[in-house]
């Protein structure tokens, strides 16, 4: 894909008054999460700067998981505060809402809708016509099909347009739904490993993919994959029994006494 | 995707719905034509009975369409869509009972016999205005639409759900029946509504009146199946199958999953008022047994049976599982319940898709034993209870 | 020989009881016919053989006479308790104390007193029954006598009480003489005294006399003395029938238990929505039906053991059944709950008819071991019955034996590890279909065994399952999914709910409203009572 489609791609209302550098999209503070006694976050406090790539390393049950489920409203923490964009408490609102606030999110495993068509898909997460009402009397605009027929090209998916998705492979499913987080224009996307069960290159496309997205959109990876993280040249947070354990670089990370022993030293 | 653009286009590509449509205009023209114009002698007279009979087919069918509406467009599995259904019968037959004026057998010109029998002195306020037949009317719409409205509004926004939402509907309809076998609910009781006289002053034993129920009915079914079709061919109806895939993708999309199940789940309700209304004057009688729970769960069989998630399946079945009962219990009573409860296991095991899914492949070994791994997710874990 | 003399015996018993029997049969309405007698010497007698018969019409028959109110009706001699209104006389019959019509005065004959005669009623009345040999008859007279509050019975009454040795009857008594002592023209202290024995007595009819006394008492201390006790009555009261309400409630619970603790394993534990499990309750409690007529048969001596024996056999036969469902149909719907619910409702449909056909619709009769029968009276009103005390008894010891068998049994661990992780429990060597077969067969067996329980309070018919089936799901629902403590405490505290209801709602009303009240609840906790947050679920 070239340069160009991406940057169109790219280009949504986050343009419109551009991220500052030094401006916070995230911030989590003190935020705790327990099942059953079993403490999936502990006072877990950290940030995400607009326009940021971030990746997000740590063994199982590190929390990676719970955390974004609370960022995204499916989880309510315990206690601790989540604020989106300069203010916006998410703990008090459900996943619709945060959803149209702009935070996009992709699941560990793949979810598309297998009984639409790889088109609906995108159609779907176009950004706005949620209501009900609306929705009954819907029509595609001209500008809103090219756009969606310019992700198609993006996610290399264009001849599958009317395959239903369930039909695809595992690795066009994460792209398919990489480009339904592209339709939606989020100004924050989680992305939970995305490079799972791709090819190398497609591997390798993916991670140009994020990069190219970050500096107008803010972007958490949650990665297994050292190599991937590694191409994503960003800061990394290591996570551990529900907290940061460290942050930095990744040569700064690797090097951490603390993460070789509870990490990569195993 | 492309059929849902403009206008009527939304029939253009159904084959099933235009096959429906063209089958319920020639019933309209032909029934009366049988009924009416054919002397009894020739064997073409079709008898008042069954036109009668067909009628309520059709207001089944009207029923199985609204069932089918939720359950294979929007995965909800109602239990409790009789408690709708004879909502809407409940609200006709309040106007039927009006109508009688004083030729009931106490011949009292305000109070229905049932009242008169229990000593009560006065209407109840809540029978106010039946006797105005487009306030009547409306309140088959209303009724169950609000209750809908109001168990669904509950039920969605905290997201109860898969077998839980069908559990608790089955309360519902379960309570509704207790309730208006109670006298002191004022709806006849046990006994329910019945001695029908007339219905807008056309006398209800009248061949032409039954004819002309037949076509009511058929034109609603008719109404009924394109509104369906127009919801499921628009946008709002990629949302709901999206919801009955993955709601919580759809969640995190940003649709609000809630509201949309409860617009589906109140226009489901309202036309199977409708169809409720149109059954009471064909049949002569509603009475709470219609609440009872095996009744909704029968009704989710003939969707099954004639294929969930196509809306002309659900009509197929709904046809074909009553005429199958009619013919049955005519002739063998005992052995239908066992037919029933066997079409119930061997079209969930064999059969999921229904006839519809079914015969146009005539390939049975493809649906046959439908493997554990098919199974999505959503199901499993409402099932287990940790979503 | 020994043949001849018992020959002889019996004839002799048959020939006094021959002679005996006109004796006997004349009994009470032939004396109260004498009672009409010409002579008041004949009177007399005829009052003191009414009397001996301590019957309960007599104290009623003497005491019309006492008062004037006995007559003869002149057509045919045939003698009335009567009341005057206006200028007629209604009639009461004698022998049934019920009131057959209304005559003029010209059509009867008054029977009539003489002060001799009525030294002879009192004494009779007095003694009546507070002297019977059977202490029940003398109980029931001293509730007579507290009803009627007649001063005249007072010294019969003491007379009595010297004698009394039970103590139930005593104070039965005892309540007796105070009330009279309380209403009728007593000095203050007495009246006093009196109040204080009644405030021991917390029954609906001292409530009810106390209250009058309340209202109608001239003397102040009195009155202030009654209202004391009457709310300190009323709370003890209220307080027995909460005791009772709570008894009704458990016992309702403990059915409701038993119903539904099979549903929480194959619904909780495996995710399987089983609407036939109603059926096999239904069929837990024919086998308890089949077991009863093979005792009844062969056994009858042993009939008390039969439910005993009927308990393996339903675990037995509905477990079976249960094993043979999920192996023909719910294995193949796994991960398919809403089609595991129709294809199970289907099969419940078919149970239904099969037994149906096989025993007919109508109810079938299950009798009861007579350690199950009878009951106990605790307090004025407050009654618990044995059977409801073993069913209660017994739904704990089920689900005691079940949390047992699930935590530590090597089943029970099997069972645990692929309802929290099947694919894990599969490639650790756990047979994961066969732990599912067991586990359903469990929970059908257990539904078995409901059935035999239910089989002692309910109607045994073809739709036994049908009734309890939308209860056990609200109980399992209630209670919250995957787990047991969740469905004990759903079943109880539905049980006692629905039992506090009843007596302001009504029982249909009651119901209605806990359906109600469970659908909002799910609402608000669309888990349950005992949810289970994030991964962990256990049994």
């Amino acid at each position: 894909m070239s340069l160009e489609t991406i940057n169109a791609l790219i280009s949504n209302p986050a343009a419109d008054h551009p991220a500052t550098e030094n401006e916070t999209i995230l911030y989590l503070d003190g935020v705790s999460v327990s099942f059953d006694g079993f403490k999936a976050l502990n006072e877990l406090s950290f940030y995400v700067l607009a326009g940021e790539l971030r990746a997000i390393i740590g063994p199982n049950g590190a929390g990676k998981t719970t955390m974004m489920d609370v960022v995204t409203g499916r989880t309510k923490p315990d206690e601790g505060r989540v604020e989106f964009n300069g203010g916006i408490d998410l703990t008090r609102l459900d996943e619709a809402r945060i959803a149209n606030l702009g935070i996009g999110r992709k699941f560990q495993k793949p979810t598309v809708f297998e009984n639409h068509t790889v088109f609906e898909n995108l159609e779907l997460a176009l950004k706005g016509h949620r209501g009900v009402f609306s929705s009954l009397f819907f029509r595609l605009a001209p500008e809103e099909r090219t756009r969606v027929e310019e992700v198609l090209e993006t996610i290399a998916l264009a001849d599958q347009r009317l395959d239903d998705a369930g039909s695809l492979s595992h690795g066009q499913k994460q792209w398919l739904e990489i480009g339904m987080l592209l339709m939606q224009e989020p100004e924050l996307l989680l992305v939970d490993e995305p490079a799972a069960g791709m090819t190398d290159a497609e591997t390798e496309q993916t991670a140009e993919l994020l990069k190219r997205i970050a500096g107008r959109h803010s972007v958490v990876v949650v990665e297994h994959d050292m190599e991937f993280v590694r191409s994503l040249e960003s800061r990394v947070t290591v996570l551990h029994e529900g907290s940061v354990l460290a942050e930095g670089s990744l040569d700064t990370v690797q090097n951490d006494a603390r993460v070789i022993e509870v990490y990569l030293g195993r | 995707m492309e059929h849902r653009r403009s206008g009527f286009s939304f029939l253009l590509t159904d084959r099933g719905g235009q096959i429906l449509l063209g089958l319920l205009l020639a019933a309209i023209i032909l029934v009366p034509i049988l009924n009416l114009w054919v002397p009894e002698s020739s064997p073409f007279h079709m008898s008042t009975f069954l036109v009668g009979l067909f009628g309520k087919y059709l207001s089944f069918a009207l029923l199985a369409l609204s069932v089918d509406l939720i359950w294979g467009f929007c995965g909800i599995l109602s239990l409790g869509h009789g408690a709708f259904f004879a909502l809407g019968g409940y609200a006709m037959g309040m106007h039927l009972m009006r109508e009688i004026g004083d030729r009931g057998v106490y011949g009292n010109p305000i109070l229905p016999d049932f009242m008169v029998f229990l000593n009560w002195k006065e209407l109840p306020w809540y029978w106010y205005g039946f006797d105005f037949f487009p306030f009547a009317m409306l309140m088959v719409v209303l009724a169950p639409g609000i209750l809908a409205f109001l168990f669904g509004w509950f039920a969605f926004r905290s997201r109860v759900s898969g077998v839980y939402l069908s559990i608790i509907t089955q309360a519902l309809t379960f309570a509704l029946m207790l309730a208006f076998f109670r006298n002191d609910m004022g709806f006849g009781g046990n006994n329910g509504l019945t001695d029908f006289k007339d219905l807008l002053g056309f006398d209800l034993q009248q061949d032409s009146t039954r004819v002309g129920l037949f076509i009511a009915t058929a034109v609603a079914l008719a109404l009924g199946y394109a509104l369906c079709r127009f919801i499921v061919s628009s946008r709002l109806g990629s949302v709901l199958v999206s919801i009955r895939d993955a709601d919580s993708r759809t969640r995190f999309l940003g649709y609000r999953v809630e509201h949309y199940q409860l617009f589906v789940f109140t226009v489901s309700a309202m036309l199977a008022g409708v169809a409720g209304a149109l059954y009471v004057p064909q049949v002569g009688i509603i009475n709470p047994s219609e609440f009872a729970p095996a009744n909704s769960i029968e009704i989710v069989i003939w969707v099954a049976i004639g294929g969930r998630g196509t809306l002309y399946g659900a009509v197929l079945g709904a046809i074909v599982v009553n005429y199958a009962k009619t013919y049955f219990t005519g002739v063998l009573p005992e052995i239908w319940l066992f037919a029933l409860g066997a079409m119930f296991v061997l079209v969930t095991i064999l059969l999921p898709k229904g006839i519809v899914g079914s015969v146009p492949a005539f390939d049975l070994s493809k649906t046959f034993l439908k493997k554990p791994e098919d199974a999505t997710d959503d199901g499993r874990e409402a099932a287990g209870g940790r979503v | 020989m020994k043949t001849i003399s018992t020959f002889v015996g019996s004839l002799l018993l048959l020939l006094t009881l021959t002679l005996s029997g006109p004796v006997a049969a004349q009994g009470f309405d032939e004396l109260v016919t004498d009672l009409s007698a010409k002579s008041f010497n004949a009177k007399i007698k005829a009052v003191e053989k009414v009397a001996e018969t301590g019957d309960d019409r007599a104290a009623a028959v003497l005491r019309a006479m006492l008062e004037g109110r006995l007559f003869e009706r002149k057509e045919d001699g045939k003698v009335f308790i009567t009341t005057r209104e206006g200028r007629a006389y209604v009639l009461t019959d004698p022998l049934t104390l019920k009131e057959v019509g209304q005559v003029k005065s010209s059509t009867l004959k008054k029977i009539k007193v003489n002060n001799r005669l009525r030294g002879v009623l009192n004494g009779a009345l007095g003694s009546l029954t507070l002297l019977s040999k059977d202490p029940v008859k003398r109980a029931s007279a001293a509730e007579a006598v507290f009803k009627n509050r007649s001063a005249d019975d007072i010294p019969a009454l003491e007379k009595a009480m010297e004698r009394e040795t039970d103590a139930g009857v005593k104070a039965k008594m005892e309540m007796a003489l105070a009330a009279i002592q309380l209403t009728a023209d007593s000095p203050e202290e007495i009246k006093i005294a009196a109040v204080d024995v009644l405030t021991g007595h917390p029954t609906p009819e001292v409530r009810a006399l106390l209250g009058g006394v309340v209202q109608s008492e001239q003397v102040e201390s009195v009155a202030k003395a009654a209202a004391e006790a009457l709310s300190d009555i009323e709370r003890r009261l209220a307080f027995f029938n909460a005791i009772g309400n709570v008894f009704q409630g458990l016992s309702l619970g403990s059915v409701l238990l038993l119903a539904a603790v099979g549903l929480a394993i194959t619904f909780g534990v495996m995710g399987v929505i089983n609407m036939a499990h109603g059926e096999l309750v239904m069929l837990g409690a024919y086998t308890t039906f089949m077991v009863q007529e093979v005792f009844r048969a062969y056994f009858p001596g042993a009939f008390d053991w039969s439910v005993i024996v009927a308990i393996p056999l339903a675990f037995g036969v509905s477990g079976l059944f249960g094993i043979a469902i999920e192996r023909g149909v719910i294995r193949y719907l796994y991960g398919r709950p809403l089609e595991t619910l129709l294809a199970t409702w289907g099969l419940s449909l078919i149970l239904q008819q099969l037994v149906r056909s096989l025993f007919g619709p109508t109810n079938r009769d299950v009798g009861s071991p007579s350690w199950m029968s009878g009951s106990v009276e605790v307090t004025g009103g407050l009654v618990l019955t044995y059977n409801r005390m073993w069913i209660i008894f017994f739904s704990l010891l089920v689900l005691g034996l079940l949390l047992l068998v699930i935590r530590k049994t090597a089943f029970g661990l099997q069972m645990r590890a692929v309802t929290q992780n099947r694919q894990m429990a599969g490639s650790m060597g756990i047979r994961t279909g066969y732990v599912d077969a067991l586990t359903f067969g469990l929970g059908a067996g257990i539904a078995g065994v409901a059935g035999v329980a239910l089989s002692q309070i309910d109607n045994v018919s073809p739709n036994l399952g049908q009734a309890y089936i939308i209860d056990s799901f609200m109980v399992v629902v209630f209670g919250g999914v995957g787990n047991l403590w969740g469905t004990l405490v759903g079943a109880f505290s539905l049980g006692i709910i629905n039992k506090f209801l009843e007596p302001f709602a009504g029982t249909v009303l009651a119901k209605i409203l806990v359906l109600i009240a469970i659908i909002l609840f799910i609402q608000k906790r669309p888990r349950g009572l005992f949810a289970l947050k994030g991964r962990a679920v256990e049994a």
